[in-house]
Order: C-alpha cells, then structure tokens, then sequence
C-alpha cells in the first residue's frame, strides 16, 4: 500500500495509453454484466422455485390438458397441503405482438401458493366477487398503463368462446407485484369458472397442477404417490418438482449459458492480450528506472508487487466502471424489458464471478511483465540506459 | 500521381518494420477478429433459423387455420369445414381430386442428445397427400407408415437431434408404442424437425374425432390465394384464415430472429468499440515508435497528407486481416453447426444450422473497416502535426 503514489504515477506516464486500456477493461466487463443478465433472464427461474411446491402435468406433453377432476383426487393424497390449478390461455391485447401469459385459475388458492406476491386483500376479495374480474401483475399494468377498474379486451388464439367470439372482456380488479427484483409479474390471471364456462371445447380440463407438500413431507415421494395414482388412466401425469420443472423447460431453448460463456471467452481472450501488451510495453519503456529502483534497495519482489499492482490497478478501474455502470443500465432496462424478456437481472452470483474475473485478468495481464521486471539484472538493465 | 506513390511507398515501409512492433500490431488484429467471428456467430444462428423456417414455405401452397389462431398448434377445423376448403375454387385439381393435406399438429415429450432432458417435438398426422402439397419432401430411409398402424416416420434433423428416433426402434408416449419405420429429408427445413404418422391413428390416439388443425392446399397459381380466402369469406359456416405457406413460415419465424437480432447488434456494437480501443491503442504506440522516422520522412519534404494516409493505410489493413480471420474462422467453426430451440409460436422445436452467410462476412468486414478507418485517425493526425524539428533532436 506504500507504494501506491508509485503505482498510480507509473500507470499514468502513458495517459492514452492507460485510458484507452482502461476503457477496454470497462467494455469487456460491461458486456459481462449485460450477457449475464440475458443469461439469467432464461435460467434464473430455478431460482424462484419453491422446493416443497411441485407441478403436475401431463405425461405426454405439458400441452396436453388434465382432467379438472384430478383436483380431489391430488388435495387427497398424503402429503399435499394444497393444490391449485393453471391453464394457458394464449391471448394478445389489441394486436399480436402484444403478447403475454394470460393464465385461468382460482383467486384464492392461486395467492396462497405463491407468498412471494403481494396483493391488497380488498383486491383480492374483489376480484372473488367477480366473474369477469382480473388481475395484472405490476409490470404488465405499468407497461400498458391500466388502473384498475380498466376494462381488458383480450383477443384469444386458441379458445374461441361458445358463441364464436374470441374477444374476451375483464375488469381489472387488482395489480399484484413482487418484492423480489428476480421476479417478474408480466402476466394476467381471471377466473377458471368463466373461463370454462365460456368457452367453446374444453370443458372440465385444466393445463397443469401445482401443489404444496405438507411441512416434513418427502416431496419426491408425493411425486411419485400422484403419478401411480393416474398410472394406466386416460390421462398420465408426470409430477417433478417446480426447480426441475423450471430446469427442463429452460433447457428447451437450448444451451444459452454455452453461447454465453463462448462469447465472454472470445471477449475476455482479446482483452487479456490488449492489457497484457500495454503492461509489457510499459516496462519495456522502463527499464532504467526499475534499474534504479533496484539500486536504492528495493528488492526483487517489490518491483514484482509495484508492477503487478499497476496491471491489477488498471483491470480494476476498468472492470469496477464496467460492473457497475452495467449493473445501473440491467437496473434501468429490466422494467422495459418484463414482458420482452423477464428476469433480465444481475444476480449477486455474477457481480462475485465478475470480481474474480478482475483479480486473474489483472494477475495474468501483469505477471509476465513482473517477472521480467523481478528478474531484471541492475548491471545490464542500467548499460542498456 | 505522386502523391499516391509517395503515400504507397511510405505505407509500404511502415509495413516492412511492422514485425518490429508485432505484439501491439497482434493485439488489435485480434480484437477486430474477435468482433467478426462473434458477430457472425451470434447473427448466424438467426439467419440459419430464418432459412430453415422459410424454405419450408411456397407461394404455391395455401395454408388454411381457424381465424385468430397464430399457428397450427392453436389451430382447429371440423371435417365439414375441411370439405368446404378442399371444393374451393383456386384449389389445383389432379384430375377431380382437390390435391390438399388435412393435418394434426400436437407436441411429444423426446429427450435432446444434447442436454438428455424432455423437449417439445412436433408429432404431426398427415394423409398421403402432405408429400403432394409440400415440395422436395421424400423418404430417405426405411418406408412409408402404412395406414391405421402406429408407425412413425421422422424427419432428419429431429432424428440427429433427439434421442431414440432410428430406423426400427420402437419410442413410447403414454401407453402408446410406436414404430419408426422411416425417415424423409425435406431440405433441411423446418418439416425434418417433425415425426409424422397417420392422421387417423393421431386423432384416435388424441382422441381428437375427425377434426384437424390445418388444411393445405396446392393453389392453382399464387394468385389464387386471394379467390380463395375471398370465396371463404363470403361462407358463413366457416371463419377461417388463409395465408401462403411462405407467409406463414415467415411469421413463424419472426420473433426469435428478432429476438437474436435485438441482442446480436448491440453486442456487436459494443465489442467494436472495445476493439476499436485497442486498435488505437496500437496505432498510438506504432506512431510513438516511429516518431524519428515519420520526422526523417518529413525533413526529407514527404508531406504530412502523405504520413497521415499511409498511417491509417496501416490500421485498416490490420483492421481488415483481423475481419478476415475473424469470418473465416466462423465460417470453419460455425457453419453447419446443428442446435435446436423452443420456437414460441408453435411452442415446439425446431432443428436448424447456423449460416455463416456471405453477407454476414460482408458485414462483418464493414464493421472490421470502420475500426480500422477511425481507430488509425487520431493517431495518424498525431503523426501528421509531429513537430518535426522537435522529434529529430531526440536523436
């Protein structure tokens, strides 16, 4: 630390040169931030999922439908304390594009799985009292500008109603949120009742089950308990937990952590040459000095320690801007980007890989240049001046 | 004249002592090809989605869904409707018989190779007919299903791309086993993601009656289209909606391309100008070495015009081996490489191969002479205005 004055005034002998390094370092960390966030954005669901919730859906394909009268028979089984129901309803507002999860389900019992979400009881209470109410997640209503007591056309693809529409009419009764910054609440929910009543083909099926195991229960054997329970049925179901329901599913997009992890590479590959060229030219440049340096008596390893200082002073100048000035835009971006692409977050995992990822770019940027600079020879070093 | 053979001349030295300034000189060859072979990577992946998605489609064939629905999944038809769309007029006729296809599009739970876990395969039932209204599809190994028996038959990519699938294994979904007896190449377009069965034993199977989710139909001409869904229109015991199979397939395909494009070009963006400071940075330390001998060139009356050209002559050069290396490698790495991805609107997969495509490398090498352009700017404006009497005494 006593020689930091030192430090700081080699770094900066060369201004462009450092600067120039220096910004390098901040893009290299800047895109760190953002791809983790992207890469978050599609496997940090696992995150949320709850160990002792479990999703039932049907053997075949999640895309399947499952009898609503299942609903009894799962809430019977030893070891569920609760269950509720979802189903995808598949709708857009206003035009195509305008495309998010609209989900039929049970007011009550939905809330009561997820604590996580907020909701004012007097809304919730509304929402029960009417058939045609709904409620939007926070991000959805600030991105759309609905308040409640909106009315919500929303257009279905898939479920025509009996009548032929497929214009669909709510009232927003009530915007639940999340006090989780992972979380995303770019969804609706309305109620299964009219929904099934409503709508043309259909009737009496649900899209999946999701279920809370008692407290000391073994989930993977309630698991198991439910699928032997519709074993040979019309309708198998196949029970895993929500984080490995929520796992499979990411892996369906395909390996974007791989992508990811290629493009850093290519990256930090390039930035690790740009600042480990700067470092050796600088002490190429120094030569003499260090000479003299080592004739006033400081030893081998403290022009080791001056030079690798500088090297991990300039990654983390670069890397702490390009940390934090991502980490200010993923903040920034994330609630424009809900209904694009939830969970655009910077978890803590990545800001900690990020730091690790300064302290050996900085190491492996300098150390050859150190050494060089410890082994330095005062007699040939100075003849060389 | 002579100044562009004073200009080639010094530019020419320059590069005859660049192996003297190698490592700088390396570093931002290396930083523009990293830029080129991310770009084209990241980018090639949605041009290979876009071809596969797209060569499936013909402005020849017709495709008919249930008004509203945004694909075939979400799609459904009763059989009188399919009657009405198969005695249309515009529909091609082989002899009396309408040359249409009458297709189920449902999803299977089959285990990636890739990752070993469930992923949403595409099993469609079809007639016969599907071979007459889609264009270069043929079996290339194995037979055709037979009618009424639980055979399959499976594209070539998904057979690459998910486990199970050879010709004469046997793959259960549910409690029903199937055969694959077969499997058909369609140009590597999004068909080859596809198993295909007997329509009749997939709506027994999925106990969907008679109904159907899509009708193709072979036009007599691409402007037929419009006589067609005009006469639908006016049919009040259908409300369907008619595109070409090329539109539909292109809308298909248009939110992951742009999702990938989204995310490609300002992460090309921001590479570049990483790339772009290091190519400064040893533009600026080529300038610094040369100093005496940028001002030896300046006493002897070449003039800085001619300095400031041969010195950006130089990062675009580098700048330009670096692009090159870049797309090549991209093109050696990437090109043809298989992955497969859950396409929203259809909510299954789809298999397809990056294209490293001669106007991504086009592109790519724009990006890579932009850097080399800017990045050799400033230093060789440093060069220029070397004052010259001030640099020779450091003799």
């Amino acid at each position: 630390m006593k020689y930091f004055y030192l430090v700081w005034k080699n770094a900066w002998r060369k201004k462009i040169r450092t600067t120039l390094t220096i910004l390098s370092v901040f893009i290299a960390f800047l895109l760190f931030s953002l791809l983790s966030a992207i890469n978050y954005a599609f496997t940090g669901g696992v995150d949320l999922a709850d160990a002792e919730r479990l999703v039932v859906i049907e053997k075949i394909s999640l895309i399947n439908p499952l009898p609503i009268s299942y609903m009894d028979r799962i809430a019977a089984i030893e070891g569920v304390q609760e269950v509720m129901h979802l189903s995808w309803f598949g709708g857009y507002y206003q035009e195509p594009r305008n495309q998010f999860p609209q989900f039929p389900t049970d007011p009550y019992p939905y809330f009561a799985m997820y604590p996580e979400l907020d909701i004012p009881a007097e809304q919730l209470e509304a929402w029960s009292k009417n058939r045609t109410g709904a409620v939007v997640g926070k991000d959805l209503a600030d991105q759309y500008g609905w308040k409640l007591g909106d009315r919500l056309p929303i257009i279905a693809t898939i479920w025509t109603k009996a009548d032929g529409s497929t214009n669909w009419e709510f009232d927003i009764e009530g915007i639940f949120s999340t006090s989780d910054p992972r979380g995303s609440t770019a969804y609706m929910l309305f109620r299964y009742d009219y929904f099934d009543e409503a709508r043309a083909f259909g009737q009496g099926t649900v899209g999946w089950y999701t279920l809370r195991v008692r407290n000391g229960a073994d989930p993977i054997q309630v698991a198991k308990a439910i699928d032997l329970q519709f074993a040979n049925s019309a309708a198998e179901t196949k029970t895993s937990t929500e984080a490995a329901f929520a796992q499979s599913f990411t892996k369906q997009f395909g390996n974007i952590a791989l992508i990811v992890t290629l493009v850093l590479g290519a990256v930090f590959f390039t930035l690790l040459l740009v600042s480990g060229n700067t470092m050796s030219q600088s002490v190429r440049e120094r030569i003499p000095e260090l000479a003299v340096l080592k004739t006033l008596g400081f030893t081998d390893r403290s022009v080791l320690g001056i030079v690798l200082s500088e090297s991990m002073l300039i990654t983390f100048i670069g890397g702490a801007l390009g940390l934090g000035i991502g980490w200010l835009i993923i903040k920034g971006l994330a609630s424009q980007l809900a209904a694009f692409l939830p969970g655009f977050y910077l978890p803590a995992s990545a800001l900690i890989t990020g730091v690790v990822l300064m302290i050996i770019a900085g190491v492996l940027a300098g150390i050859f240049p150190a050494a060089k600079a410890m082994r330095l020879s005062i007699v040939d070093a100075l003849s060389r001046a | 004249m002579r100044v562009i053979r004073q200009i080639l001349a010094v530019t020419w030295l320059n590069l005859r002592n660049l192996p003297q300034r190698m490592a700088s000189s390396a570093v931002a060859v290396v930083g523009v090809a990293a830029v080129v072979l991310v770009f084209s990577a990241v980018l090639s992946m949605a041009k290979g989605f876009e071809r596969t998605m797209v060569s499936a489609g013909s402005e020849d064939t017709a495709i008919v869904l249930r008004r509203g629905a945004t694909s075939e999944l979400n799609s459904g038809l009763s059989n009188e409707q399919m009657l009405i769309v198969s005695n249309a007029p515009g529909v091609m006729k082989d002899g009396d018989a309408p040359i249409i296809s009458a297709e189920l599009y449902v999803v299977v739970d089959v285990k990636k190779k890739s990752s070993n876990t469930d992923a949403n395969v595409p099993f469609r039932g079809v007639q016969a007919s599907a071979f007459d209204v889609r264009k270069g599809v043929k079996i290339s190994e194995g037979r055709m299903f037979e009618p009424g028996k639980n055979e399959i038959i499976v594209g070539l990519s998904a057979q690459r791309e998910f486990v199970g699938l050879d010709v004469d294994s046997t793959i259960k979904f549910g409690q029903t086993e199937w055969t694959v007896v077969g499997s058909f190449d369609a140009d590597g377009s999004v068909s080859e993601s596809e198993l295909w069965t007997d329509i009749v034993v997939l709506q027994g199977a999925y106990r969907r009656g008679n109904s159907y989710q899509s009708v193709r139909v072979r036009l007599e001409s691409p402007a037929s289209l419009k006589v067609l869904q005009d006469t639908l229109d006016l049919d009040p015991r259908i409300d369907v909606e008619v595109q070409n199979e090329r539109d539909y397939y292109a809308g298909q395909a248009e939110g992951l391309t742009r999702f990938i494009r989204i995310v490609g070009y300002p992460l090309t963006v921001l590479m570049a100008v990483g790339a772009l400071f290091g190519a400064l940075n040893s533009m600026y330390s080529s300038v610094s070495v040369r100093g005496k001998e940028i001002a030896t060139l300046r006493a002897l009356g070449f003039g800085p015009g001619t300095v400031l050209l041969s010195t950006m002559a130089e990062s675009t050069l580098l700048a330009l081996v670096g692009g090159l290396i870049g797309g090549v490698l991209a093109f050696l790495v990437f090109n043809g490489f298989q992955v497969s991805t859950l396409n929203g609107p259809s909510f299954s997969q789809v298999v397809f191969n990056f294209a490293v495509t001669g106007d991504l490398l086009i592109q790519g090498l724009q990006a890579a002479l932009v850097i080399g352009i800017v990045g050799g700017f400033f230093p060789a404006m440093r060069a220029a205005r070397l004052p010259v009497a001030a640099a020779l005494r450091e003799l």
